[in-house]
């Protein structure tokens, strides 16, 4: 579409779709000018130094590194169903909120801050298996009967699966925020080429690469990644090369659970409090990397979630400070919903995408 | 068989520990001897043995074996949960866990012995369980009926309480109840007798004497007088409380009626839905109230049109960026837009125009020709004849040419585009009434509180509209009011329910996906296309029904 020889033939098409596309050209070009005028302004104030500037980078790497490790369990899901797994955000939320029943005692008794590596590592253990369950067991009662269903039908289930999690995650531990222990290792700052950088976002950025890493590697080099692979890849012809499809869909799914708890447990090192809707705005966040990186594609996932992370860190102070606005960091979550909903309007297929877009409809 | 039984008791653990027992203990189905906390239990069981009877062997002792068992294995489950609860310290973890729970699970018994009465009253429900299962429909139907008519009388209590209010039936009143308390062992009786008779008599009646019932037409007419006649005597019978419930319904009909243009007919999955109210509520605040953010002090009346006008234009100023998105992605980007409104309202930012999160406040009650529509049973008129109004263009639109166009592009929306139909202007057609229709309902809901906050306009409002639908039948008017009445006016009446809500639209969501797609008031198109599938598959027709109706 677009070329000047179609759109002679199909003149009427063009004429309604230019008032269409002018819309959206106002829309893109009014961001840009927000964007610009905003930074403009900023810097010509000079209220940031160049310190605050690399905190707020640093923070939004170590966020990043959080929505990175979620928007692998959307981004898998999505490549092997083609469906976006809504629940996901409460499979992160439910590792983290049972795996504080296990910090609580463990930082009472001060085994926490004796073997803080050890307890990180536990936490991250019990959150990776809370969440994988929850996200074996959706699949199995929610997704899996209606492999066949037409598309509307397993999102609307998903929804329902996502609102019950976070209403059974309340009823069972209750709707106040408990406040996460602190490990007395990770308070303070680090210097790195002369810069100080928070320790717990350091642990968090390293954490969430490492774990990214085994990911990626999990998914390259294994067999059981070979066949998720392929099973994204076509389901049909991976069945008839003996896979069996039905595990391989469970397996990814528990693969991506268990990243997502694991960054449950990094998410509450740095915001250091749990709450049954924690997993909300994570999850979107996190889908929205996972399309800004090109669903379906794992290195995406990565880069989306940092870049997301970052742009959402820096955002309010550079673009909206500038403009003006009274207490720009209330609207940080705009700043992300708005790359939410830019990249599913013009760019589907995301930054790095395979056009998965165009093959879905 | 055990692995049933397993089930059920993993959701009867569930359903102990998140509180939900707890929170029907404290409604008595018979005063003093049963509540219906204990009711949900023993309708687990039961339900694990009706399972199993029917997943497993054809011969009868092997059915009801299968079920006793199940039931066993879910009762022995239970008695786990007793034994752990009075040695292991689980409220540490599990906030509902409390004394109250294990007190019931045990009824004064030792964890021990406890166990043990568990499991056989487990063994017996499921053995009841599947007798029920394997007994003939024509006695199972007047059974069931029975039992929930003596399970309604204990639920829906205080409004039948309500309803008995009168003097002249204080005698009907304390037969069947006792003073302020659940229901007496008589009034239950009688009410499930009533309920199992009405359920019997019925396919006698419509076999002995076919020609007794009423012609179709006349039948229809007689039908809508009783309804209006209902309609406009329920809140004065019923008090300001039975009239909120209805207007809160009232007005989530409004929105379910509009969302279902979107989702039910044009196959547009919107959860952005709850910004339109939000925009229709702001707009007849800011031009009404006499408070610091009112910019005009206009009259409710000529606040209205304009209040529709502007979320018209809202939803399709929002719908010309999603037009190109389908499925999916649409949802994911129409709740982008909604949190982005709901965002920028709350924000400091707008706050001397919009008030932040303080809101609008003193929005002034419409006034009719001197009268001032104060309360809710005032404005209960208020809102049906609103929904009224627009349940009539809706079902206008239904069958009208654009009506049809919107399912075509359901259906398949490339298909449509060949067909001739302007994808543009259609679905713009229902991103704009859509959102009209939800202004309306936005209107009369800043004039009943009489102040607008963010806080009103949560993202659950958009999936309580969408549960309703579902629940209701997708495409079906009828269906919206069934689903608000259900999912909106029950909860309203089981106040001690009221936390739960959520997890049930949420379940009910996913088991309405699973187990009758089509909704409870299906729309005419939907059943039809689902009796095809059934005829041509009908060993698969159990769980496949509907799902695989559009398939692709």
């Amino acid at each position: 579409m677009g070329s000047v020889a179609a759109g002679a033939v199909r003149h009427p098409v063009v004429r309604r779709l230019s008032f269409v596309d002018a819309f959206l050209w106002a829309f893109r070009l009014a961001v840009v000018l927000v964007v610009v005028w905003g930074t403009v302004g900023t810097l010509r104030l000079g209220r940031y130094t160049g310190e605050q500037w690399v905190d707020f980078v640093v923070f939004g790497l170590a966020q990043g590194g959080i929505y990175a490790l979620i928007a692998l369990g959307y981004t898998m899901v999505y490549g092997i169903l083609r469906m976006i797994n809504f629940a996901h955000g409460e499979v992160f939320m439910s590792g983290a909120y049972t795996a504080y029943f296990v910090a609580a005692p463990l930082a009472a008794s001060g085994f926490l801050n004796r073997h803080p590596i050890l307890s990180l590592l536990l936490l991250v253990a019990v959150a990776a298996v809370v969440s994988t369950g929850v996200a074996v067991l959706v699949e199995r009662v929610a997704y899996r009967p209606l492999r066949r269903a037409p598309r509307l039908v397993p999102l609307i289930t998903a929804i329902g699966a996502s609102f019950f999690l976070q209403y059974a995650f309340r009823g069972l531990y209750g709707s106040g925020f408990k406040a996460y222990p602190e490990f007395e290792l990770f308070k303070g700052e680090w210097q790195v080429l002369g810069i100080g950088i928070l320790r717990t976002q350091a642990v968090v950025l390293a954490s969430a690469a490492v774990l990214m890493f085994a990911l990626y590697q999990f998914v390259m080099r294994t067999k059981v990644g070979k066949a998720m692979r392929a099973v994204s890849e076509d389901k049909d012809a991976a069945a008839l090369m003996g896979i069996d499809v039905d595990r391989i869909i469970v397996l990814t799914f528990a693969v991506g659970g268990a990243a997502a708890g694991a960054a449950g447990i990094l998410y509450a090192l740095v915001f250091k409090q749990v709450h049954f809707f924690m997993g909300f705005v994570p999850g979107i966040k996190a889908f929205t990397s996972a399309v800004l990186g090109g669903i379906g594609n794992i290195p995406g996932a990565m880069l989306g979630g940092l870049f997301l992370g970052v742009v959402e860190s820096v955002g309010p102070a550079l673009f909206l400070d500038g403009l003006g606005i009274v207490a720009p960091y209330q609207l940080k979550d705009v700043i992300a919903f708005t790359m939410l909903v830019m990249v599913l309007i013009f760019r589907p297929q995301g930054i790095l995408g395979e056009r998965l877009a165009a093959k879905r409809a | 068989m055990w692995r049933v039984g397993l089930v059920f008791g993993a959701v009867a653990w569930f359903v102990s520990l998140a509180g939900l027992v707890e929170a029907l203990h404290a409604r008595w189905v018979v005063d003093g001897v049963f509540s219906a906390g204990q009711a949900l239990l023993v309708l687990l069981l039961a339900a694990s043995g009706w399972v199993g009877a029917r997943r497993s062997g054809a011969t009868l002792a092997a059915r009801l074996g299968a079920g006793t068992v199940a039931g066993a294995t879910a009762g022995f489950c239970l008695g786990l949960l007793a034994w752990l609860g009075a040695h292991v310290n689980l409220r540490a973890m599990f906030i509902n866990a409390s004394p109250v729970l294990f007190e019931l699970l045990l009824r004064g018994r030792p964890p021990e012995s406890g166990w043990a009465a568990n499991l056989l009253v487990g063994a017996a429900l499921g053995l009841a369980g599947s007798l029920v299962g394997v007994a003939p429909a024509g006695l199972v139907r007047p059974l069931l009926a029975g039992l929930a008519g003596a399970l309604g009388l204990g639920l829906f209590q205080d409004l039948v309480l309500l309803i008995l209010q009168p003097e002249a039936l204080t005698s009907v009143r304390e037969w069947l109840f006792v003073a302020g308390g659940g229901p007496t062992v008589q009034g239950v009786l009688a009410a499930a007798t009533a309920s199992a008779a009405g359920a019997g008599l019925r396919p006698a009646v419509k076999t002995l004497a076919p020609g007794a019932s009423l012609p179709p037409r006349a039948a229809q007419v007689v039908w809508s007088l009783v309804g209006v006649a209902l309609l406009a005597t329920l809140p004065v019978a019923g008090g300001p409380f039975v009239a909120q419930v209805l207007v809160i319904v009232g007005l989530y009909t409004l929105m379910g009626l509009g969302l279902n243009l979107e989702v039910g007919l044009a196959g547009l999955l919107d959860l952005g839905f709850v910004a339109f109210f939000a925009i229709g509520a702001y707009t007849v605040g800011l031009l009404t109230s006499t408070g610091e953010h009112g910019i005009a002090h206009w009259s409710f009346w000529a606040a209205v049109p304009v209040a529709v006008l502007v979320s018209l234009v809202a939803g399709v100023v929002l719908g010309i960026p999603v037009l190109g998105i389908r499925g999916d992605y649409l949802a994911i980007a129409t709740l982008g837009f909604g949190e982005i409104v709901r965002l920028l309202v709350l924000s400091d930012a707008l706050r001397p125009w919009l008030g932040g999160s303080q809101g609008v406040l003193a929005i002034p009650k419409p006034v009719v020709a001197g009268f001032e529509l104060s309360g809710p049973q005032h404005l209960y008129y208020l809102t049906v004849v609103a929904s009224a109004v627009v349940a009539y263009v809706a079902w206008r639109l239904q069958d009208s040419r654009l009506g049809r166009a919107w399912m075509a592009i359901r259906e398949d929306e490339d298909v449509a585009e060949a067909l001739g139909i302007n994808l543009v202007s259609v679905k713009l057609l229902a991103y704009g009434l859509g959102a009209a229709f939800a202004g309306v309902g936005g209107a009369i809901f800043a004039v009943m509180v009489g102040s607008v906050f963010p806080h009103s306009f949560q993202l659950l409002i958009s999936i309580q509209v969408l549960a309703l639908i579902i629940v209701g039948g997708m495409g079906s008017i009828p269906g919206v009011l069934v689903g608000s009445a259900v999912l909106i006016g029950l909860p309203e009446l089981l106040r001690e329910f009221g936390e739960f809500r959520f997890l049930v639209y949420g379940a009910a969501l996913v088991a309405m996906m699973l187990l009758r797609p089509e909704g409870l008031l299906p729309a005419a198109a939907q059943r039809r296309e689902l009796h095809a599938e059934v005829e041509a598959e009908p060993q698969s027709a159990q769980l496949a029904a509907g799902t695989a109706t559009e398939g692709r």
